[in-house]
């Protein structure tokens, strides 16, 4: 059941277009994710929304009804802010009445209300102590505690773990995708972080420039991107790109500089055969080119360039011609810089982009 | 090109407040403690830590811009304590570039070797090299605050590469970038130090870059040395628990659990039992009885099995994460909650129930106590 339909919505400050035509649902009790770089108009969504903001043109409707003549307080959305949003001088109690005092709420009620909410967020034995005496997982918790009082139909979150260190962020991704599934509630988070995406979503959405890129689940987006920024924006490290051309006597993509073939599938083929693109970009995952020692038909010559151990895995990159190619291989692989060797692409997974549009083909 | 030294090295920070307190042996604060590490000729060292561990007060004593309380600091065969800065034959790299904004970028650069009073031609040859070497060519005859913050990362580079220093001292240059042009210049700055050869000691909190760019790396925390090795060195055989729970993503899994006689494993909760098989104690750990600790296992070395009854331990999965080349699972067991990860075509969904099995060879043992690993 879609909660949330967006429909076409744009928005502009002065000459600047941070909207243009955005169209997406958010689905009952589903985790989704807006995700691109800065200035992508994703904060500017979640504002329109909550009412914070006004589109120029467009239709917000939550629930089959339209949203957007509706003040933000009676949307029946909730932002739930950082956890050090917190007033630090009252207890958890308090900080969570808030809201509701705010609503002039029978007391009775009130305490009632907190008291649910606290248990479903496993913070009842904390509701008389104060933010500084909590972890930053139990603050995040009272942050969302606070939001939930308010029962509304849709959290919104903007960002809520940038401020964290890495140690923390990593562990309230999994509380926060853990509460959600447990609550049942419908999320609407916004971030610049792709991990944090990928880790966290049932549904990714992907912006640039105030234009939808690609909507999908998490393992749909990382293998088969919809155009070169998303397989570019993915994925860590960086997809390789590298640019071809497609010969239909060698049945395959050449690199620009000759230095390697990739043979390409009856299907393929027919596919291509019908583009009428000029150029194309092969995106080749770091996972996806193997670095091997014996030269043998199909093996690309390179050098090693830089090796790079990270512990679990490393990464190589390898000198092919002019281009610079990335290679993910497990820790036991020893190489130096200036070795010569060679890599194999895997055939049946990569991606291919028309140049000048960027969009994916195969 | 020289090899650095820092002998018995202290620093403490005195504040007016800790003078006026201080009865006999003033108090302040110990921001470096009975440091001793030797840089090689031509490494390229990291020190890593959180920040307030030490690191940057290390490199400003390096750099001549702190004076250490205590203890030598040798750059070749000189000890520099007394040295000013620009007497060390050093080069410093910030996190901010501090360019000159009026100066073009060729300016920038052959600013040091002006003052130096360098041959013109030996000059124009030194930067045609440099700008080669950074792919700076193009934009000499720029002014800096027009440039990407990654040129100027560059020209910043350049123009401490110019001077061909004994020294390389650099403090998070890379910290301001984005993360794809951070991922880009790693590669960079670890191919030119390697082309270059000069010694380089390098500052940073973040885990992937000490990683990826070092020769060595040296782990600091609250101005104690933890640890000094190879990349891989530090991954497989953290020392102490700081450097074990500090590198790795996601952080390694730590079980509270017994040692008993030296032999065997049991977590405190939950009927995990390992032996210790293949696995040699350090000398002074074999001790008979219960002792406390910490099991670590990284989730890499933990893996999935639907078959339960062979498994070290089992639960149920209550979050996937997805993320793409990998996939990593939170399951809660009775040891308490462990972090597995897994290739992306493996897929369990939240409520499933998994055994997990441990990789005995490359468990981590840690004493609760003095929270040093117990293995060798």
């Amino acid at each position: 059941m879609t909660t949330l339909e967006i429909n076409h919505l744009s928005k502009s400050f002065g000459r600047v277009q941070a909207l243009n035509d955005l169209s997406l649902g958010v689905h009952s009790g589903e985790f989704l994710i807006l995700l691109g770089p800065t200035g992508a108009g994703k904060t500017t969504t979640l504002r329109c929304v909550a009412g914070l903001e006004k589109p120029d043109s467009g239709m917000i409707s939550m629930g089959g009804a339209r949203i957007d003549g509706l003040s933000p307080a009676e949307r029946d959305v909730s932002f739930v802010f950082q956890s050090y949003a917190l007033y630090p001088r009252k207890t958890v109690y308090e900080n969570m009445a808030f809201p509701l005092r705010a609503r002039e709420m029978p007391a009775d009620a009130m305490r009632s209300r907190i008291q649910d909410v606290a248990a479903k967020l496993r913070i009842t034995e904390l509701l008389q102590r104060r933010p500084a005496q909590l972890s930053g997982g139990q603050q995040q918790r009272v942050a969302l505690g606070r939001a939930m009082v308010r029962e509304p139909r849709m959290f919104l979150m903007d960002e809520p773990l940038t401020n964290l260190d890495f140690k923390l962020r990593v562990e309230m991704r999994a509380e926060l995708k853990r509460l959600q599934k447990e609550l049942g509630a419908t999320f609407f988070y916004v971030t610049n972080d792709q991990v944090e995406a990928m880790s966290m979503a049932d549904r990714i959405a992907i912006l640039s420039q105030g234009v939808l890129q690609q909507i999908d689940s998490p393992e749909t987006i990382y293998t088969r991107p919809a155009n070169l920024f998303v397989a570019g924006f993915v994925g860590s490290p960086r997809m390789n790109f590298l640019d071809c051309v497609f010969d239909p006597a060698a049945r395959a993509l050449v690199a620009d500089d000759q230095t390697w073939q990739m043979p390409l599938s009856p299907v393929q083929l027919n596919t291509l055969e019908r583009s009428a693109s000029g150029g194309y970009v092969l995106g080749l995952r770091a996972e996806n080119v193997e670095p091997v020692w014996e030269s043998a038909p199909g093996v690309i010559p390179g050098q090693v360039y830089v090796v790079e151990p990270l512990g679990d895995r490393t990464l190589v990159d390898i000198k092919i011609g002019a281009s610079m190619i990335k290679a993910k291989v497990p820790p036991t692989f020893a190489a130096q810089t200036g070795e010569s060797l060679g890599v194999r692409f895997d055939h049946d997974r990569f991606s291919l982009f028309n140049k000048s549009t960027g969009e994916v083909v195969l | 090109m020289a090899e650095v030294r820092l002998i018995n090295v202290n620093k403490k920070f005195e504040t007016a407040w800790t003078r006026r307190r201080a009865t006999g042996e003033s108090a302040g604060v110990l921001a470096v403690n009975q440091l001793n590490l030797t840089i090689q000729d031509g490494e390229f060292l990291v020190l890593l830590g959180p920040s307030g561990c030490g690191k940057t007060t290390t490199l400003r004593m390096i750099a001549g811009l702190e004076t250490a309380t205590t203890g030598q600091i040798m750059i070749g065969d000189r000890e520099v304590n007394q040295l000013p800065p620009g007497d060390r034959d050093i080069a410093f790299v910030f996190q901010f570039y501090a360019l000159y904004p009026h100066l073009s970028v060729i300016d920038n650069i052959t600013f040091p070797l002006r003052a130096q009073k360098l041959p013109p031609d030996e000059i124009k040859r030194r930067v045609e090299r440099v700008a080669r070497l950074l792919r700076i060519d193009h934009i000499l005859k720029r002014r800096p605050n027009r440039l990407p913050s990654g040129e100027q990362q560059r020209v910043a580079l350049g123009r401490a590469i110019v001077r061909q220093p004994q020294v390389f001292l650099m403090d998070e240059p890379l910290t301001n970038l984005d993360a794809s042009l951070r991922a880009e210049m790693r590669v960079e700055l670890k191919h030119l130090q390697q082309e270059l050869g000069t010694t380089m000691v390098y500052v940073t909190h973040d885990q992937t870059e000490a990683m990826s760019m070092s020769h060595r790396i040296a782990v600091m925390n609250l101005g104690v040395l933890q640890q000094v090795g190879t990349p891989l060195e530090i991954y497989n055989r953290p020392q102490t628990l700081f450097v074990a729970n500090f590198i790795g993503s996601p952080p390694m899994n730590l079980i509270p659990a017994r040692l008993h006689d030296g032999r065997q494993i049991a977590s405190e909760d939950g009927p995990l039992r390992l032996d210790l098989n293949g696995h040699r104690l350090q000398a002074d750990s074999a001790q008979d009885g219960d002792r406390k600790v910490l099991l670590g296992v990284r989730s890499e070395d933990m893996h999935l099995a639907d078959e339960t009854d062979a498994a070290d331990v089992s639960g149920v999965v209550t979050v996937r994460e997805p993320l793409g080349d990998e996939t990593i699972y939170q399951v809660e067991t009775e040891a308490g909650a462990l972090l597995v990860k897994t290739p992306p075509r493996i897929v369990r969904q939240p409520g499933d129930r998994v055994g997990l099995t441990i990789d005995r060879r490359r468990i981590h043992l840690f004493d609760r106590a003095t929270e040093h690993s117990l293995l060798v």
